[in-house]
Order: structure tokens, then sequence, then C-alpha cells
């Protein structure tokens, strides 16, 4: 019993050391967004708070903590309260699989990449209990556009991950980086990485696929009737989730904490720092999109996803398994 | 041990907890969160045997796809308040009763034939031919039994679904008439030629555009 114990608070204390990082570094990635966003527009930006208006989400933060949280009179109050729970919790437990290093992963799973598929897939229901509790026609209507928009993503998600573990031959996203060494799956499967960054754009309701919250026609969307704390954790859990599809693209398909090239400069900085490096270059991917295009129609985003995307991946899924049955590459014999 | 056992009794009071909660419940959209509830706690005694795979693929196929399209489905119908008219005989009749309960007793016996099945069958697992190897991820071995003695089951099944999917196309799949569709390739390939016309209109009876 006694070592259970001590296993128990060796097991928190990491935890803490990778949530709380996860914690600082979302709040910190939302100043980025909107500094690049504003730097696209030829704006200033946040920077009155702190050094370059660095700790102007702390300060967005403490205003969020002091303001009236209101349940509307009318709402299902457990499911209202519970929703914005589960979005920022799910959007948190995934990050345990996400490998930082050789041996630096809080949670060396053999099902990983599943794992976060799963969590991912998950992420869906603190949408649609917020927008269905809150008893409001705005919030309905986004969640369902939303949990319409999501599950129709995560079809072709789903189909380039597999494209990616046929490369690979296990489901373990440490053996994923490790599969990279000789060259990252970016190059060989190009295509397959910008569905994936297209993708992941429609997954999180980021812009141009931001329909969910489509301020013209739903105000908020299904945030509509949140505010104070619970709006912001709405707000976290959707950034905690924009960094965590940086990171699946980083490992997928970047090479993780593997550096570019294995010389002498490149290889001494450590491997979570390359990890850090990647992540941050897909999200200013993701906050470029986001200055520079325009929002889609609805039913354009249903046929880019059904009728282009998932054709498409399915036909590479062809093409890359039967390239590797051909020059006798298949892993894991 | 201990900390393992306490944590599947704590799984297994959840999943049945709410399996009870799904039939009991009055509002049918919290019958579809109890049974999302269920689906999660049942994959997660999933993976506590070792089988994670089937623990992952469980919280993705039913928990990630059909109990969202169980949720739409009840959403849209608005069918969120029955107040307990299913059990009161103003409903319908009360014709319900009797059916769920000659339904309720198949499978209450198909489970007693299954149990009892498997009771007089102590060594079944012996009985197949599978070598169960613990060196190897259960991914692996899963596929190693499916895409070779259950290959031609597999296949069927399969085949089988996609034959509900078109079914189910086919049925619901209705062409309406005088619904504008955009066409990229016309909207592209229009030229200022035909894209001007001029039009010489007649007195009192105007112009039709949309021809």
């Amino acid at each position: 019993m006694d070592s259970y114990f001590s296993i128990l608070f060796t097991e928190v204390y990491k935890i803490l050391f990778l949530l709380v990082p996860v914690l600082v570094s979302v709040a910190m990635i939302v100043w980025l967004d909107r500094r690049v966003w504003a730097f696209v527009q030829k704006r200033r930006g946040p920077n009155v708070v702190g050094p370059f208006g660095l700790f102007q989400s702390l300060a967005d933060a403490l205003k969020y903590i002091f303001k009236e949280i209101i349940i509307p009179a009318s709402s299902n109050k457990l499911v209202f309260v519970l929703a914005p729970v589960v979005t920022m919790t799910l959007a948190l437990i995934s990050w345990a699989v996400i490998p930082f290093g050789e041996d630096f992963v809080l949670a060396d799973i053999n099902v990983g990449i599943l794992y976060l598929f799963a969590v991912s897939s998950l992420g869906v229901y603190g949408i649609i209990m917020g927008g269905w509790a809150s008893n409001s026609k705005y919030p309905f209507l986004g969640a369902i556009r939303s949990a319409a928009q999501m599950v129709s993503y995560e079809v072709s998600i789903g189909v380039i991950i597999i494209n990616v573990l046929l490369c690979v031959g296990s489901l373990n996203l440490s053996d994923i980086v490790m599969a990279q060494q000789n060259i990252w799956f970016v190059i060989p499967l190009f295509p397959m990485f910008v569905i994936f960054f297209i993708s992941a754009l429609a997954e999180t309701n980021r812009p141009p696929f931001d329909l969910p919250e489509a301020e013209a026609e739903l105000v908020a969307g299904y945030q509509t009737e949140y505010s104070g704390m619970m709006y912001a954790m709405f707000w976290l859990g959707e950034y905690a989730n924009i960094l965590l599809m940086c990171a699946m693209g980083a490992v997928l398909f970047l090479g993780g904490w593997l550096s570019p090239i294995d010389i002498f400069p490149l290889n001494a900085i450590p491997g979570p720092f390359w990890l850090i490096f990647k992540i941050l270059f897909l999200f200013i991917l993701f906050a470029l999109v986001k200055a520079t295009v325009p929002r889609y129609r609805y039913d354009q985003l249903m046929k880019l996803g059904w009728k282009i995307f998932l054709p498409f991946s399915l036909f590479y899924v062809v093409l890359t398994s039967s390239f590797l049955l051909y020059f006798d590459l298949l892993p894991g014999k | 041990m201990i900390a393992h056992a306490v944590f599947f009794y704590i799984f297994s009071l959840i999943a049945i907890v709410s399996a009870v909660m799904v039939t009991v419940s009055k509002n049918t959209v919290h019958s579809v969160f109890f049974l999302i509830l269920d689906f999660i706690s049942i994959s997660c005694l999933f993976i506590m045997i070792g089988a994670e795979f089937l623990g992952m693929i469980m919280l993705i196929v039913y928990v990630g796809a059909v109990a969202v399209l169980f949720l739409f489905v009840v959403m849209m119908l608005n069918v969120a308040e029955q107040k307990g008219q299913w059990f009161s005989s103003r409903w319908d009749g009360g014709t319900h009763i009797p059916v769920g309960l000659l339904v309720s007793l198949i499978i209450f016996f198909e489970l007693i034939i299954v149990i009892g099945g498997w009771k007089y069958k102590p060594d079944l697992l012996n009985s197949l031919s599978i070598n169960i190897s613990t060196e190897v991820t259960n991914t692996r071995s899963i596929g190693n039994v499916l895409y070779t003695d259950y290959i031609l089951l597999f296949q069927i099944s399969g085949m089988i679904l996609l034959v509900a999917m078109i079914g189910a196309i086919v049925l619901t799949f209705r062409e309406r008439a005088g619904v504008k569709r955009q066409s990229y390739v016309k909207q592209i390939s229009r030229e200022r030629d035909e894209g001007v016309h001029l039009v010489e209109a007649e007195k009192n009876k105007g112009v039709k555009i949309d021809a």
C-alpha cells in the first residue's frame, strides 16, 4: 500500500510537470495568435500589458475570474455546468501520450495514436452538451453545426492516420517518431500533410471553418449563453486542442523531437525544444490562415470534407500500401 | 493488485448504474448521455484487462460516432420530454409493455443459451487454433487472426455493412426539384461572351432572366 502511494505521488508530480507548462503555453499562444493576426492586418495587437503585451492573457484570465457566472434559468443546469469541464478535461488529458523526447513521455502506451484520435473524437461532446443545455436557438444550431463538422473531418483525419501507420507498423507515438529518422513523413506524404492541416483547422473550429461560432449568423454559437470562467474554460480548451492538433501534426509528419538533419549544431539541441519549435511553426501557420482566408459556406465545408478529402485520402491509402508492397518496404515483418 | 480491483469495481459500478439510468431516466437526452458514460466505462474495463485496442476502438466507433448520431436524432426529433409516457396506458393503448417483455424474454433466453454453452466448454480458448502470446501487442494479434483465419467472415461483414449503408442512402435520398447547386466548373468556365446578354426588352412584358 505504501509503494502504491509513492507511485501515486510521483505520477501526480509528473502530471503537474506536464500540465502547468501546457496551461501556461496555452495562455501565451493566445497572445501569439492575436499578435500574428494583428501583424498580418497591420495593426499593433495586444501590446500594453507587460513587455510586448505578454501578460495580456493573464489580464484576460483575471477579468474572466471576477466576472459573474450566469446560468440561464431555463437551461439544463447540470449539463450546462459539465460542458466546459468536459471540453477542458478532454483537451488536457490527450497531452499524456505526446512524446517530447526519447524517454520523455508521461504514458508510453501501445495504442497512443488511437488514444489521441479517440479523445479528439470525444471533444465533440463538450460542444453538443453546451449547445443543448443552453436551451436556446443559437447555441443549439451552433452545436449541431459543430458536431456535424467535427464528425465529418474526423473521418478524413482517421484515413490520414492510416497512411502514416502503414509506413510505421506500430500505433505507438514514439515508434512513429523513430520511424522518421531517415525521412520525415511530410516529404513522401506531403498531400496527406496538407489535408491533415486543413482537417485540423476544421476539427478545432478555426477559421475558415469557424461556422459553429459564425458571429454574423449565430452570435457566438454554442458559447452564447456562457459567461465568466465557464466561457474562459471553453476558450482555453479550444486553444489547448489547437496546440494538440499542432503537436499531432508535428509527431505524425514533422518527425516529433528529431532534428531535421543529424549533424552537430542541430542535434545538440534537446528533443523537446525541437518538438516545441515544430508545434510553434504549425501554430503560426494556423494563425496566418486565420488572418488571411474568408469563411467557408456550410455546404462547401461538407462537400470539401466528404467529396474531396475522404476519396483523396482513401486513394492515397491504396497508393501508399501498393507502393510499400511493391518495393517490399512494409514494416513489421 | 488492490488498486486494480478497486478501479475494476469502480468502473463496473459506473457501467451498471449508467446502464440502468439509460432506461430509467425520463429525459431522452439524459439517457443518451448515460449510454455514453456506459460505453466509456466499458472501454475502461477493456483497457484494464489489457485489450487496449478494443477499448480504444470502442471509444472511437461507439462514443465518437454512433452516440453522436443518437444524440443528433434524439435532439432533432425533440423527444426530450416524454415524462414517463412510455409506461402509462394512456399512450398508444399501452401496447409497449407486452412487446417489451417479449423482446426482453427472448434476449434473456439467448443469454442463457450463450452462457450455458460457455459453461460446457471450459477449454474454449484451447479448442481454437489461436496462439495467444504475451510478447505481441494485441493490435497485432487481432490483425493476425482477423486477416488470416477469419478473412472471409471479415470481408462478408464489411460487405453487409456496405449494403446496409447503400440501402439507407437509397431509402432516404430524394432528388428535390428546383434546388440550385453550385458548380465550380460552370462558374470558372464562364466567359464574358456568354455572361453578358444584350436583350431587346419588349414593352410591358419584361425579360425572363433565369431561363
